[in-house]
């Protein structure tokens, strides 16, 4: 599962410290090196990485925590609150528009997944009662149409499609226009994958935003992502001023550092996780519940709060 | 020789501003590793290595580390001139199976690939062998008809196995050069998916002699240390004989790969710059070190103009 070597890891530096009866500067600071390596060894960005230590030490580091009668877990109880912050503090909800549809616009690299999580949430909201209907956005990568139309047939989800001919913007416009006069809940539209770095493709975002006014424009990442990962959420950020993150793949193995690196550039909560390839494989994210169970520690959270 | 001038070159401008080495310029240098995806653990490596022969042959001018570290880089990078190059079977058929995790750009590589042996004259063969994504068939089929190569197919859902195999007899029946088999994406800590990639290796093996001629991992420059368990995995399971890096042309530099190729010895063959059929190339090491301290030089060139 995602996440567990950087949990081993931070597991193993506050371990070092909880047993400990005094607490000094030193070892504050020794154990805020191992903090350091651990995150950047999950690939958590080095200046995301740089800013959180700095925070910790500072505030771990004040007096009443080393002076107090349990100054281990006082500066474990610094570093859990510091890591659920930095994964977004509490769970953030799908937008729901006051008459519907409720727009939602995916975007993201190639590959990470857009248009497999378009799938899924149409799945998810389905289950509610709320009619969604899927429209095709992407008229470049091949068979990605068809790839969405499967989708929707598996799942009896109406796929919007005018072919490969017709520009996204113009699809956009017309599913939507589609969704509200046949009365659906809401309309997911799957765009082409992009770098963040190609203008003419960024520009058309814009215009499929300011044609259809998202709801919601989520961003969609591969948990996989390196020190880049901040790079491109900064740049759809400002271009497209994103509303949310969902962050896929985390089925793997990898130890996920981009979804800490994610919320601190874009200040965008991550509302999903895809955890698989089929559709049903989609899970609202709760930081809170992350950041301790990275730690590993729901229960000695509760102890310390009863402190 | 004229390419390990221009690789040693690579970097050079990197310290000309800098007038002594001291600590910051070891921690820049660390940044633009690990910020390049390099790896703690390669990072550390290669800054010590620098640190102690600056020691040892008592170097005082930056501008002598420049070809230090572009050499120690070179050296972990696995591969030369010869060992870069595909292994093509002259006298036969050349089978090529492609692997790798989800969205990274195995079936675009095909078409890139197909593209270009084809304009070589010679005969491509496809097989599509994901039967799993929906929609995957279709796209290979369209990179076929794009490229002008048949396609070798069974329906969605059909056994990969069963259709590798049909894709060798396909391919020595109509006299092909070159077989290139698509194969799902699959993360590597998913068991009975590497036992299904297995499968299909065996098939290779025991319907053409010394087949596969390649097995060729697909990495997206994007993705970070988790790089590195992917190409440990996969080349357990089914004996990664080189690297293809995707992708290059967004901001990611792919620095994983030089961890990836010092530990594996595992060169990178080729090199994916962009969506289309031609936006393939053989890796350059040079320009791959020179990307990979791009973005510090420009930033020290920005900030000397400033100043
Ligand atoms: N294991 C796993 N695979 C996933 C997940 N989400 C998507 N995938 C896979 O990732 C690959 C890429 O997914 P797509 O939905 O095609 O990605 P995309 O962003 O639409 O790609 P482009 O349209 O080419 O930019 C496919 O093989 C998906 O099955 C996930 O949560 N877990
Ligand atoms: N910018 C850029 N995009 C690429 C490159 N290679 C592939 N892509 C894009 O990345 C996305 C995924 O590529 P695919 O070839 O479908 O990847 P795959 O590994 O076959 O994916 P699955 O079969 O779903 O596991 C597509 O949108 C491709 O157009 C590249 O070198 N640069
Ligand atoms: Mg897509
Ligand atoms: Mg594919």
């Amino acid at each position: 599962m995602a996440f567990e070597g950087l949990s081993e890891r931070l597991q193993a530096v506050m371990k070092k410290l909880r047993g400990k009866g005094k607490v000094t500067e030193a070892d504050v600071k020794e154990a805020m090196r191992e903090v350091r390596l651990a995150l950047l060894e999950a690939d958590v960005n080095f200046k995301v990485v740089k800013s959180f230590v700095d925070r910790v030490k500072e505030r771990a580091i004040g007096q009443e925590v080393l002076k107090s009668l349990t100054p281990g877990q006082q500066v474990i109880k610094v570093v859990n609150e510091e890591l659920t912050q930095l994964m977004g503090g509490e769970q953030s909800k799908l937008a729901q528009a006051g008459r519907p549809p409720t727009k939602i616009m995916m975007v993201g690299l190639q590959g990470a997944g857009k248009t497999t999580t378009s799938g899924k949430l149409a799945r998810y909201l389905m289950k509610q009662n709320r009619r969604t209907l899927l429209v095709a956005g992407d008229v470049y990568r091949p068979a990605a149409i068809r790839q969405l139309e499967v989708l929707g047939k598996d799942l009896n989800a109406p796929v919007f499609s005018l072919g490969d001919k017709e520009s996204p913007v113009r699809i956009a416009r017309e599913g939507v226009e589609k969704a509200k006069q046949d009365g659906f809940d809401y309309v997911i539209i799957d765009t082409a994958g992009r770098l963040h770095i190609d203008e003419a493709m960024m520009d058309e975002l814009k215009q499929i935003r300011d044609t259809v006014e998202p709801d919601e424009i989520l961003l969609v990442v591969d948990a996989m992502t390196g020190q880049d990962a901040v790079n491109v959420a900064e740049s759809f950020n400002r271009e497209l001023g994103l509303t949310g993150v969902v962050l896929t793949k985390l089925d793997g193995d990898t130890r996920g550092g981009a979804a800490l690196s994610v919320k601190a550039v874009t200040n965008c909560p991550i509302k999903f996780v895809g955890l698989g390839e089929k559709t049903d494989a989609l899970e609202p994210f709760y930081p809170d519940r992350m950041a301790s169970r990275i730690l590993g520690m729901g229960d000695v959270l509760s102890l310390i709060e009863k402190a | 020789s004229k390419t390990s001038s221009t690789f040693v070159g690579a970097v050079n401008d990197l310290f000309k501003g800098r007038s002594k080495i001291d600590e910051d310029l070891y921690e820049e240098l660390e940044e633009i590793l690990i910020g390049a995806d390099v790896g703690v653990k390669t990072t550390m490596e290669l800054v010590e290595r620098l640190r102690a022969e600056v020691k040892e042959r008592k170097i005082k001018d930056p501008a002598e580390l420049q070809p230090l570290l572009s050499e120690m880089i070179g050296e972990m990078l696995a591969g030369n001139e010869e060992r870069n190059k595909l292994n093509i079977n002259e006298d036969g058929l050349t089978v090529i199976l492609f692997v790798g995790v989800n969205g990274v750009g195995k079936t675009t590589t095909i078409g890139k690939l197909a593209h270009r042996f084809k304009s070589e004259g010679k005969k491509v063969v496809l097989a599509a062998g994901d039967t799993f994504r929906a929609g995957a068939i279709e796209q290979l089929e369209t990179w076929g008809k794009r490229v002008g190569v048949d396609v070798i197919k069974h329906q969605a859902g059909a056994d990969p196995a069963a259709v590798i195999y049909d894709g060798i007899q396909a391919a020595k029946s109509r006299k092909a050069d070159i077989l290139l088999c698509d194969t799902a994406g699959r993360l590597q800590n998913k068991v009975n998916l590497m036992e299904e990639l297995k499968k299909i290796h065996r098939v290779a093996q025991r319907e053409v002699p010394g087949a596969p001629h390649e097995v060729l991992i697909v990495l997206d420059a994007t993705t970070g240390q988790n790089a590195l368990v992917q190409a440990q995995q996969f080349g357990e399971a089914v004996n990664v004989s080189g690297i293809v890096l995707t992708k290059l042309d967004g901001t990611a530099k792919g620095g994983i790969v030089i961890a990836i190729s010092h530990e594996l010895g595992l060169p990178v063959k080729l090199v994916g710059l962009g969506e289309k059929a031609d936006d393939l190339q053989e890796f350059d090491s040079a320009q791959f070190l020179h990307a990979l301290f791009k973005d510090a030089i420009e930033e020290e060139e920005a900030e000397a103009a400033e100043k």
